[in-house]
């Protein structure tokens, strides 16, 4: 039986892998998508101690390397439930159930949808999560950007170099992000910016050609646009641990600085653990004390 | 195989008239799931007989791009007799790229 499955092999997981490894327990990782997690559509890390300009694939491919070169095994399968079996645990994917003697859950967070009406069905046919992955294909292009934090002032920042016009969309009157950022945007003759606003309806023949927005008096307007940005934060990937993880309101999962959930031997590492600041480097710290406690806790079986 | 890489003025020639399913890999050196695609498409390519797998640089080609609403990569598109059968937006593991050939 396996020692310890991590489930995610981002940064926190693939840490968690080498640690666990360093300690010689069996270590299987299962990764839904690409290893690297949010980091690999980061074109420059410039925040990560020792490396002070590093692409987010070349760093994650580094941890990658570390981590199988360890003795890691990396599976990609999506992992659907897991459970306890007894004194074990239980990891369930599409292509079996892997026991195993410990979990770190190390799922991290995913792009918060608006939850308008057919939002999945034009992923990457003009609505986009990430302006530096997609900005290049609105060159000249009309583009809305959602959202009032940070993320979306930055994105809307990055898009005025390349589209003709970019309409930044905000349900409120003013912005959480820096009003540095802000006053930079206003600057910006290309931007306008639609305050008290949401967007309302997605209008699509082949791909996205408009959204519909409503304003706070009720008012709608349509705009005709090639691309939509969402930017309206991030949620955890917690969804099914309930039974066994308690969960923040807002869906993170509640562990302290030691990583322990209130089930024994299921630890939360990484940007899905309730904490105040969720960075590369955190999550890599959370990755070591997870790998650290679940190592104590194969040691006392 | 090797993966081509294929332009506007290639693409009907390889693609659209090619006489088994293709696989268009639409790419871009800056982008980092792209690059770990990348291996997995040369695998199958190297494997398998029954398709062929080509790259489409979409710095080079932004209008082949557009013509086939492609505005996220990595892109897959199946061709099947030079329509489009199935896309894959995304880092995929190579099952499910391969999947979409089964299917």
């Amino acid at each position: 039986m396996t020692d310890l499955i991590i489930v995610g092999a981002g940064p926190a997981g693939l840490t968690a892998a080498i640690y666990a490894r360093r300690a010689a327990k069996s270590v299987l990782v299962l990764e839904q998508a690409a290893y690297g997690g949010q980091i690999i559509n980061t074109p420059s890390v410039e925040n990560y101690p020792a490396e002070p300009q590093i692409s987010g694939i070349d760093l994650a491919t580094k941890m990658y390397r570390q981590a199988t070169a360890l003795g890691a095994e990396v599976r990609f399968e999506q992992v659907t439930a897991v459970r306890e079996a007894g004194a074990f645990k239980e990891v369930v994917t599409p292509k079996g159930t892997y026991p195993c003697k410990a979990v770190i859950l190390a799922t991290g967070c995913e792009n918060r949808k608006l939850g308008v009406a057919d939002e999945e069905k034009l992923i990457g046919r003009g609505v986009s999560y990430c302006a530096t992955c997609d900005g290049a294909f609105y060159r000249g292009k009309t583009v809305a950007v959602v959202g009032g934090g940070n993320t979306a002032l930055e994105d809307a920042l990055y898009l005025a170099d390349l589209a003709e016009t970019v309409y930044l969309i905000h349900r409120r009157d003013a912005f959480r992000g820096d009003a540095a950022t802000v006053a930079q945007l206003k600057a910006r003759e290309n931007v306008t910016i639609l305050y008290h606003s949401t967007v309302t309806r997605l209008c699509a023949e082949r791909r996205l050609t408009g959204i519909e927005v409503t304003d706070t008096a009720g008012r709608v307007t349509e705009l005709a646009v090639n691309g939509l940005f969402v930017a309206v934060g991030r949620v955890p990937n917690t969804e099914g641990f309930a039974p066994l993880v308690d969960l923040s309101e807002d869906g993170y999962a509640a562990a302290g600085e030691n990583c322990r959930t209130k089930t024994a031997g299921i630890f939360a590492a990484g940007d899905n653990r309730a904490k105040e600041v969720r960075q590369l480097v955190t999550a890599t710290a959370d990755g070591a004390v997870a790998a650290t406690e679940a190592v104590r806790y194969l040691n006392s079986l | 195989m090797n993966i081509k890489e294929v332009t506007q003025e290639t693409f009907e020639a390889e693609v659209l008239r090619a006489d088994v399913p293709v696989l268009a890999d639409f790419n871009a050196d800056w982008c980092g799931p792209c690059r770990m695609l990348k291996p997995l498409l040369d695998e199958i390519a190297a494997r398998r007989s029954d398709c062929k797998v080509v790259s489409i640089n979409i710095d080079e080609e932004m209008d082949l791009a557009e013509q086939y609403d492609v505005s996220s990569i990595p892109c897959v598109v199946l061709f099947k007799n030079g329509v489009e059968a199935e896309r894959s937006i995304g880092f995929k593991p190579r099952e499910a790229i391969e999947a979409m050939l089964e299917a």
